[in-house]
């Protein structure tokens, strides 16, 4: 038996467009956690899929106690002892929260020839896990009755119950209060004493110091080293996985903020636990940043300011002008544009090509006689975007998805630009891109603020909001908790505005 | 992009349009072992069944590229045949339905009848853009209603006794056009036999194609197909798109039933059984992807060319019309299997 539990080596991963893994390796010894490290892209949820069998490696092996074995999919994972609990939540809401714990390979019984689930078992053994995690819920409640940090402990209940060998935490504690964290530490080192691995996936620098006993770090889809915990800093782990001095990462903003353009009061959504009261301003040529923990409902308030969701109260004035917002066609009309959250989701129009991507929200401006497209305009739309924006692609015939994220993201930005608007609202701009591309399209934000547009970005990249932002606006829970000024953000303070729960 | 001609590209080219290929090949095999295949007369006989269908997959066309379908495609085509009849029966027919309605002219008989038929179509759009309700729900509840209408209506009698210029538009072809007195086509041999039934496919095909490819509408269709959360966000009024498309689908398919119920010289509440399976294999066989965001007006005439095509194969080799149902229902899941299988691949 080697010394490592399980090894990942040479895993090579690629999706059209972009190599998300190249050469990335991850060893595991029994009985310690592991933390893994990276930029938000470096690719440590893409390996931790390859480990779980969500995704199959191009190139690359895993060795698991000793054997090279090859993982079918997720539930020749979870038979082999590996669990993981994801960064993205996949709950069942409608159904009791022992079903959601056993979905999948609940306990069965035989009556004759006929295999029934043995409800009687499954919430007995439910209850006993949830014990084990320290939870006091009722395993025939409805998973939906729970909170989000809620559910997400019952999805670590959920790992415990498999008796797994290897726990993967991707992001565990990105929407749990300080209380959930500790509680969450002690089961982490309750597992360890009991020889779990436990790879543990954060961005959360202190807690990576407190928790874990190693440390690989990831850059772009590579591996660039393990080191032990102890006697890591900071700043150490930082450079590591920027790859380069932080204070180059950002562009030299010549942007001046002027009179007050934009006015939000009492937004409140129809929905009692998302969005409520937020009131906020914007200056002409201003970059806001919003900040906030996941479930803080920042997103929700920016779609619901953008008409994509639906309100119940407020204010919105533009120019001192009130706004009449339901659809984002009102948005768009009033000079409003938005790049959403999840490109792919809700941002690119995957299978057509990069000219109807980026003419599909300005179409009426090349009509010709009111009915016929003038196709001529729209090449020649296209191809100054695709100069300005530098924009690489082979033609603007090509589909958008077989560009890579930077470039897709640079279309869409593109396609708000020929509308010429004046507000941008960006949401996470430049999640799962490319550090070379981020600083494209941070140079693209600060060229719109120096044009004189507002912009509101909201990101969880610390770094990005603080090196980015002229003033920072914290949320925390659907409240708006404060304003920190951007050259006097740091983590702290804007991490106590964050997390400053009722 | 590379064009090179290698081993991948001719297998994609095979897999990408095996359907298409392996019916042109039985064709020529059926050339070869029966007479009477390679005909004019056979040539004119598959013209003038795939000019009605084509309208008819037009019409579908748009539902299945923003992700839905119409299953009420077939049934629409019946009752607006069986309206036509009733409109355009002999004034001195003695078993004429609408007794003391007026003579009316055929093109006023097809406007009435398009736009009857357009109000079906406005409830598919509004029940699948407003209530959401999931278009295969939608339009298979509106199949039924307009079958049940289509009896109420009829009586559940078949309809004939059609006036001579109704009928005509089936029979005829552009040589017996007359305009001001003369035939322009008349001496012409190749135009002179082109059939009306053609024209209007032909008509309806340049317009579909300007749609789809020159204007707002086709595009956000298009866009709706691809993404629709997206195309919402980019400010795309979907509901309305969506609403005009089923509409101009419906009104596709009250032509499509006119022409037919002309070729045929009646209708009946079965006229246009089956068609919206048709229609849906012909898209997808033509490259319309039932995924969303894909397809072009030239593949959809050739995907029910190619349908046709093998029909008339199997007519000409004598199969049971009960086996033929079997052959063609096998298509129709081969032809989306294989369409799915492209976009499964890309993943």
């Amino acid at each position: 038996m080697s010394e490592y539990r399980l090894e990942m080596c040479d895993v090579v991963k690629s999706f059209p467009g972009v190599k998300a893994l190249n050469h990335a390796q991850l060893k595991l010894r029994p009985g310690t956690v592991h933390a893994l490290m990276g930029e938000n892209g470096a690719g440590k949820s893409t390996l931790m899929k390859c480990m779980f069998g969500i995704y199959h490696m191009d190139e690359g092996e895993v060795i698991y106690e000793g054997q090279k074995v090859q993982i079918k999919g997720p539930l020749d994972a979870l038979h082999r002892g590996i669990a993981m609990v994801h960064q993205e939540l996949q709950p069942i809401p409608e159904r009791s929260i022992g079903e959601n714990i056993y979905v999948g390979r609940y306990p069965t019984r035989r009556i004759g020839p006929i295999v029934t689930i043995d409800h009687d078992k499954m919430y007995e053994d439910a209850a006993k896990v949830l014990k084990e995690v320290h939870l006091d819920f009722d395993p025939k409640a409805k998973l939906g009755s729970l909170s989000v940090s809620q559910m997400q402990l019952v999805e670590i209940a959920k790992a415990v119950s498999a008796e797994c060998k290897v726990l993967i935490l991707d992001e565990p504690t990105s929407s749990l209060t300080a209380a959930e964290v500790e509680a969450l530490f002690t089961i982490v080192n309750e597992l360890r004493d009991k020889g779990v691995s436990i790879v543990y996936i954060s961005h959360k620098m202190d807690e990576i110091l407190r928790i874990s006993d190693e440390v690989t770090i990831m850059r772009d889809g590579q591996y660039i080293g393990t080191w032990e915990a102890k006697g890591l800093t900071t700043d150490f782990i930082i450079t590591k996985m920027v790859g380069r001095e932080l204070s180059n990462l950002y562009p030299h903003r010549e942007n001046v903020p002027g009179e007050v353009v934009f006015e939000v009061e009492d937004f409140t959504s129809i929905n009692p636990k998302s969005f409520r009261h937020a009131s906020f301003n914007v200056r002409k040529g201003e970059i806001l940043g919003v900040a906030g923990l996941v479930g803080a409902q920042r997103t929700e308030l920016m779609e619901g300011l953008f008409g994509l969701r639906c309100h119940s109260a407020g204010k919105i004035t533009y120019n001192g002008r009130e706004l009449k917002i339901n659809q984002p066609k009102d948005a768009i009309n009033n000079g409003i544009a938005m790049l959403t959250e999840d490109r792919r989701a809700t941002g690119i129009l995957g299978v057509l090509s990069i000219a109807d991507n980026v003419s599909i929200a300005s179409l009426n401006q090349y009509l010709i006689g009111g009915i016929v497209l003038d196709d001529k305009k729209i090449e020649q739309l296209v191809q100054d975007n695709v100069a300005k924006l530098s924009i690489k692609t082979p033609s603007s015939k090509t589909l958008i998805q077989s560009l890579s994220g930077g470039n897709q993201q640079k279309v869409l930005i593109s396609r708000w630009l020929a509308n010429d608007p004046d507000i941008f609202i960006l949401d996470e701009p430049t999640r799962g891109i490319d550090v070379g591309a981020k600083y494209e399209i941070y140079c693209i934000i600060a060229a719109l603020a120096k044009q004189g547009k507002s912009v509101i970005m909201i990101s969880s990249e610390m770094s990005e909001l603080i090196g980015m932002s002229d003033r920072i606006m914290v949320m925390c829970d659907g409240r708006v908790t404060g304003f920190i000024d951007g050259a006097e953000a740091n983590q702290e303070n804007i991490m106590a505005l964050a997390t400053q729960f009722e | 992009m590379e064009n090179r001609l290698n081993a991948k590209s001719v297998t994609n080219f095979l897999s990408n349009n095996a359907i298409i290929l392996l019916i042109a090949l039985l064709a020529v095999v059926v050339g070869i072992v029966t007479d009477n295949f390679f005909t004019p007369g056979n040539l004119k006989n598959l013209v003038v069944n795939v000019s009605p269908r084509f309208i008819i997959a037009c019409g579908v066309s748009g539902c299945l590229i923003t992700k839905g379908t119409d299953l009420s495609a077939g049934r629409q085509v019946g009752l607006a045949a069986c309206l036509a009849a009733m409109l355009l029966q002999k004034i001195d027919y003695t078993a004429r339905v609408l007794v003391g309605w007026p003579d009316m002219p055929w093109f006023v008989a097809l406007a009435i009848v398009m736009v009857v038929m357009a109000v079906f179509g406005a409830v598919n759009g509004c029940v699948i853009a407003f209530l959401k309700v999931p278009p295969f729900i939608a339009t298979l509840g509106m199949q039924t209603i307009v079958y049940g209408l289509c009896s109420v209506v009829t009586g559940n009698d078949p309809l004939g006794g059609f006036k001579m210029d109704y009928s005509n538009i089936a029979l005829g072809s552009l040589g017996d056009w007359k305009i001001f007195g003369v035939q322009p086509f008349a001496a012409i041999p190749f135009f002179r036999a082109i059939p009306y039934l053609a024209i209007f496919a032909l008509l309806v095909g340049l317009f579909m194609w300007f749609l789809y490819n020159k204007t707002r509408h086709g595009k956000y269709m298009y866009a709706i197909g691809g993404n629709e959360s997206a195309a919402q966000v980019a400010g795309v009024n979907v509901s309305a798109t969506l609403i005009r498309i089923y509409m101009l689908a419906a009104a596709l398919y009250a032509l499509g039933g006119f022409l037919i119920g002309a070729k045929a010289g009646g209708a009946s509440t079965a006229t246009g059984f089956g068609y919206e399976l048709e229609a849906i294999a012909a898209c997808t066989i033509g490259g319309v992807s039932t995924n969303g965001g894909v397809g072009k007006v030239g593949g959809i005439l050739i995907g029910v060319m190619v349908f046709e095509v093998l029909k008339i194969c199997l007519q000409f080799l004598r199969v049971d019309p009960a086996y033929t149902f079997i052959a063609q229902g096998l298509v129709i899941i081969v032809a989306v299997a294989l369409d799915l299988r492209k976009y499964l691949a890309k993943k």
